[in-house]
């Protein structure tokens, strides 16, 4: 797989990722993050109010009324109350917070998953020919999940912990500079920690979600072909090698917790030696009569040094839930950073109509009639009617570079034509149709389609006027109807069932337990192989396309039923350009022209009569085809 | 079912158990610490006492290290029991998984079970490791706290003591609401996990018919169902934190108003100011340690409804099992069936196979042919029990294919299945599947046989090519030939080729069949194809229509008197006799 090592250099991108994770945090959520802000300054101000509330009971209320005696509580009672109003305003601000936090963290993680998903419809065939589906999976559960703890807990917590850091370190420098000056000295001794063990145990996160990427692709690759697993008792090595990832993840999450964890108590005792450093240092300095310092004053400042160290304690806590969600969010970023397919195409589809002098233009409505519509440089308006002339000429094709798969192609498909491939697996049938509708880009030559360079249609358009049905069969959970209707989005039900009539799928469908509406299960389980084809052509018919492709298409349906197919595909595809891959010879030999491929190369081309008297490869085929006369 | 997943620890237990041991330790200097810090100021600062300071600061310094050692050892042991918890968790969920059979699968979703194995073993993990260390961190410190509190003045204690419960009872009913909608939100996450494999693996189709944005639309459905439920049990539970502030602010208060009361009604004899400021200062140590206390509760709640479904799991019995005492010896690839019904749901009323009576010598070749959706998938799939009957029973070698020992007896039936699957891997390690210590000359044996050898040393890197998930860079004709040496390489009694030669040139479809007479003739073997032409020359052709045996004999007995026999022929010859 085509996937570099790249332990190393995750680390190090950790500042790049966390910047563009708050900006994805802020975009349109910068009104009620500031709301959040000021409800944690708030909740934090009424936690402090507390303990200089407490000085001012004792100060102005309880030490006078000591001294002169008096039973008179009325003011006491009133101060009482003032405190219960800011507790109240502290209690509501942090209520509010919270629920504001949940709604972004929560909208957060829906816009990533959504937009993730989005841009992954973008990408090339070529991502999901290369990646195990299990691992773009957990992008979407395991690494997206990652930052919800980061949103909702981590990032108020470190709010809350700059602000009192801020107003404890201005105090500070207040009282003493030459303190203050250890205090910054221990800061950055702590800092180096964090940044150290953070670090490391950010590589063993970003590990770990890799693993855990790769335990979610075994799983899901594994269950789904369960039935071979059982059908070659596989299940002892399936385990192995699951036990084998799962050791392998327990080990990156030992590590990357434990140097989380181990973070906490350093960075609650190195404070512990601050305060003590602090002291001896600043009794030193009063005693000798330095920098002014009074006893008292170093009394408050260790009150201070205490108050500054707490919240660095609570922050490291959080060290965990960052480090997680930066690893998890590097993932994402993989994901959103794949290059698109690319469509520089102009050329676009429209409906369209002859108009009273002959002419073609554009219909507001369907007509049964396309045209390619393209702008021209001078700004006029060209339109070339749709009509499924399809050319390709001297093309050369690589999956890979230096494997070339097809050499120097050149053939034609004139409208309402069958086209039909043969030849060998592995000679390049399959990879032409993945040129026709661009799943793949040609390296050298040029593919026309109405004469207008396929490069040059609007993708998404050039793919509505082509059909594709492919021999691996993939429906999804839904009615029959829905899956039908997949062709079509707008297709009436009749339109649908007159599709599966055409497809000769209407029958069977019928004896199903609730006919159209019958929910099928992703992998059609419950169908065969040949009814999920039958529905697959179903639903490239109420597409109804100019081209069609059948790659393979009817391989698994029995040669009855294929001929009844048969006869309503061809009273459908009437006047319109079809390309047809199979092995079966019958399937194919009332085609128009028949290529013959051979490693990528055209070897023969003609009518199956034109061919069989070559007596060439296609000869050999057919006679192979009917050994039993 | 709580102790079935406890159960999981095993190994370690001992981390599991130290963890909270090294956190008392951390908890107990952490309370030492601020003793000697007030004894610094009191008698060292305040006197101007250097040397005093110093000395308590060293002592001091001492606690520290000794709280940071096991403060260290704490976490460490901790990482270790979570991530080991998780790990026993999925391994046995796994290894559960192998158990299941079909019915079981279909009951959880390969979705759902994907999720319990990470997401959900993820959330119990965190859930478990706050719970091992915070969970026996708050507790021990409350306790001290109160200790303290209780020390210094006995009345104002109480008040804590009338206010717990009503926390207790908050905190209960907040929780009990909330995991109702989380069990709910990590059924919506199963369904994402399905949508996001549907599309991954349809892909082609999606982009053929340019529906990416239906796809968008129907993922941004349930990624708002997603939100909206979270949302909504986060809200509730979004209550815990302001209510334990609601608590220890009133508690504060009222510490406030009585305190000062009693301090001047008794002249401060009772408490001195000094005392009350200390109750303060552990009225917000309290709200501290129920405030972590509170996050770990969220988590738990949370990771409730993970245990429930990881639970479920666990806890389903296998439908397919051995039944003790279980025959482990096939002895030949004779097969046997005897009135056999069958429905996928075991529903006797919805049969999708009716009445089959067939009996199979050891050795014979064997042909299936009938149209789409008549059972033939279904029929051999009973035979290395893949699926039970409803009624009636398959033999394999004689004996009833529920008195095998399973593994035993798939180890003598190979399968080639319709929809072939290979896995990520080199093209060896998918051969191995069929025979783990096969050499490299039994390999190349076998793909020889299956016509597969020539492609195979095409491709750039030959026996050692890197198969996609899926085979998706291999054609289909290449993946079934691939599939089919597979199979070979068990060197099985019954070979069953299900439909597996269909994106196969008839040319090499029969050189494959002529490998088979010669290479295993001893074996058993059952051909399902569409085409005539691959099995007019088996010993008997089954005609199978609508779930039932239409007919059974040779290519030429059938020609003669099976109606839907001649009808399929005739189809493919008649193309061959018009262009002849």
């Amino acid at each position: 797989m085509p996937r570099p090592m790249r332990g190393g250099k995750k680390a190090k991108d950790a500042k790049g990722t966390l910047k563009r994770l708050l900006k994805d945090l802020l975009r349109g959520r910068k009104l009620r993050l500031s709301l959040v802000f000021i409800c944690i300054l708030i909740s934090a101000g009424a936690g402090a109010a507390g303990s200089i509330f407490l000085r001012t009971l004792i100060d102005t209320y309880i030490t006078p009324m000591l001294e002169t005696g008096s039973h008179d509580f009325t003011g006491l009672f009133h101060a009482i109350c003032i405190m219960a109003g800011i507790y109240i305003a502290g209690i509501l601000s942090s209520f509010t917070y919270n629920r504001l936090m949940i709604v972004i963290a929560q909208g957060m993680l829906r816009d990533t998953r959504d937009r993730m998903f989005s841009h992954m419809q973008d990408l090339p065939i070529k991502y999901f020919d290369t990646h195990t589906h299990g691992d773009i999976m957990s992008k979407y559960t395991n690494d997206t999940d990652t930052l919800r703890q980061l949103i909702s807990q981590s990032i108020p917590q470190l709010i809350n912990t700059t602000a009192t850091i801020i107003v404890v370190f201005v105090s500070m420098c207040y009282m003493s500079i030459y303190l203050t000056l250890v205090v910054i000295v221990f800061l950055t001794i702590k800092f180096t920690f964090v940044g150290k063990l953070g670090g490391k145990s950010g590589r063993y996160f970003v590990k770990q979600q890799e693993s855990l990427g790769k335990v979610n692709g075994f799983a899901e690759e594994m269950i789904n072909g369960q039935k071979v697993v059982k059908v070659f008792n596989h299940e002892d090595k399936a385990r192995d090698d699951f036990d084998r990832l799962n050791e392998e993840l327990c080990e990156n999450a030992t590590k990357a917790h434990s140097y989380a964890n181990v973070l906490m108590p350093i960075m609650a005792n190195l404070g512990h030696l601050l305060y003590v450093t602090c002291a001896i240092i600043g009794g030193a300095l009063a005693i000798n009569g330095v920098g002014g310092l009074t006893l008292g004053s170093i009394v408050s400042f260790l009150q201070l040094t205490r108050n500054f160290n707490m919240p660095i304690n609570q922050a490291s806590q959080q060290v965990n839930s960052i480090v997680m969600a930066l690893a998890g969010a590097e993932r994402i970023y993989e994901l959103m950073d794949e290059e698109p397919e690319k469509d520089s195409g102009h050329v676009t589809l429209v409906n369209a109509r002859l108009d009273n002098s002959g002419n073609i233009c554009e219909a507001d409505q369907p007509t049964g009639m396309w045209a390619w519509k393209s702008q021209n440089s001078d700004g006029s308006v060209t339109y070339t009617q749709v009509r499924g002339d399809v050319r390709f000429n001297n093309v050369d094709f690589a999956y890979e570079p230096g494997h070339q798969i097809l050499h120097d192609i050149t053939l034609y498909a004139k409208p309402g034509q069958k086209l039909a491939f043969v030849g060998a697996t592995g000679a390049g049938k399959t990879t032409i149709t993945n040129l026709i509708n661009r799943f793949y880009d040609i390296e050298d030559g040029k593919i026309t389609y109405d004469g207008i360079s396929i490069n040059e249609i609007h993708k998404n358009d050039l793919r509505h006027s082509l059909a594709i049905v492919l021999q691996d069969v993939n429906l999804f959970t839904g009615t029959v109807m829905e899956n039908i209707r997949y062709g079509k989005l707008d297709a009436t039900d009749e339109e649908c069932i007159e599709a599966a009539k055409r497809a000769n799928a209407h029958d069977f469908i019928m004896r199903l337990p609730q006919g159209y509406d019958t929910v099928l299960a992703g992998d059609g389980s419950g169908l065969s192989q040949g009814q999920c084809q039958l529905i697959s052509i179903a639903r490239a018919a109420v597409a109804d396309p100019p081209v069609m492709i059948l790659d393979e298409a009817t391989s698994s349906i029995d040669t009855r039923t294929e001929r009844i197919v048969q006869q309503g595909m061809d009273a459908l595809m009437e006047g319109r350009t079809v390309f047809v891959i199979a092995h079966r010879l019958s399937t194919v030999m009332n085609s128009n022209a028949i290529i013959v491929l051979d490693h990528g190369r055209i070897i023969e081309r003609g009518t199956h009569e034109q061919l069989i008297d070559q007596k060439g490869i296609y000869y050999q085929l057919y006679t192979g085809a009917f050994e039993l006369e | 079912m709580l102790k079935r997943l406890f159960g999981c620890i095993r190994e370690y237990k001992k981390a599991a158990i130290l963890t909270p041991v090294f956190v008392a330790g951390e908890v107990l200097f952490d309370s030492l610490i601020p003793l000697v810090m007030s004894r610094l100021i009191d008698n060292g600062i305040e006197k101007g006492n250097l040397k005093y300071t110093v000395i308590s600061g060293l002592l001091m310094l001492l606690l520290a290290a000794m709280g940071m050692t096991c403060g260290i050892f704490s976490g460490r042991f901790n990482a270790i029991a979570s991530a080991g918890f998780g790990k026993n968790l999925r391994h046995d969920i796994y290894h559960k998984i192998q158990e299941f059979s079909f019915t079981n699968i279909d009951k959880f979703s390969t979705g759902g079970l994907v999720t319990r194995l990470t997401t959900d073993v993820t959330n119990i993990q965190m859930a478990f490791m706050m719970l091992i260390r915070i969970a026996s961190r708050t507790p021990l410190t409350i306790i001290i706290t109160l200790f303290m509190t209780f020390s210094i003045s006995a009345k104002l204690s109480l008040i804590y003591v009338c206010v717990m419960p009503v926390l207790a009872t908050v905190l209960l009913f907040i929780a009990s609401k909330a995991h109702k909608i989380f069990e709910r939100v990590f059924d919506t996450y199963d369904d994402l996990n399905n949508v996001v494999q549907e599309n991954l693996l349809g892909i082609r189709v999606v982009k053929t018919f340019v529906r990416e944005d239906h796809e968008r639309k129907k993922f941004n459905k349930i990624s708002a169902s997603i939100f909206s439920d979270f949302t909504k049990a986060e809200k509730i539970l979004s209550f815990n934190q302001p209510t334990m502030q609601l608590i220890v602010y009133t508690c504060m208060i009222l510490i406030s108003w009585f305190g000062a009361r009693i301090i001047i009604n008794s002249g401060a004899t009772e408490l001195t100011t000094g005392e009350l400021t200390s109750m303060f200062a552990y009225s917000m140590q309290l709200l501290m340690s129920l405030m972590m206390l509170s996050m770990v509760y969220v988590m738990i709640t949370m990771a409730q409804a993970d245990a429930e479904r990881i639970g479920a799991v666990l806890m389903e019995e296998p439908t397919m099992q051995n039944k003790p005492g279980a025959i482990t010896d096939v002895r030949d690839g004779s097969i046997e069936f005897d009135h056999v019904d069958f429905s996928y749901k075991g529903d006797k009323n919805k049969l999708c196979m009716t009445d089959i009576n067939l009996n199979i010598k050891s050795g014979e070749v064997v042909g299936i042919i009938g149209g789409t959706g008549s059972s033939k998938s279904t029929l051999v799939q009973l035979i290395p029990r893949l699926y039970d009957v409803t009624s009636g029973s398959v033999k394999v070698g004689g004996i009833d294919v529920r008195d095998y020992d399973i593994e035993q007896l798939r180890e003598s039936v190979a399968m080639v299945l319709q929809k072939n699957e290979l896995f990520t891997g080199s093209i060896k390690d998918n051969l191995r599947w069929g025979n783990e210590n096969a050499t490299d000359d039994e390999m190349v044996e076998a793909c020889k046989l299956a016509q597969a050898d020539g492609f195979i040393r095409e491709m750039p890197n030959g026996y050692d090519t890197h198969i996609e998930q899926g085979g998706r860079n291999v054609s289909g004709g290449q993946k079934q030939r691939l599939c089919i040496a597979r199979a070979l390489l068990k060197k099985p009694k019954i070979l069953i080729l299900d439909d597996s030669t269909s994106a196969v040139d008839t040319k090499t479809d029969a050189l494959i069949r002529a490998g088979f007479k010669s290479y295993i003739p001893e074996t058993t073997k059952i051909i399902i194809a569409q085409r005539i032409s691959s099995v007019q020359d088996a010993d008997k052709i089954i005609v199978l229509d609508g779930g039932r045996i239409d007919g059974i004999g040779t290519h030429e007995e059938l020609l003669k008197t099976n109606s839907i026999y001649k009808e399929v022929y005739t189809s493919q010859i008649k193309g061959g006799e018009e262009n002849a």
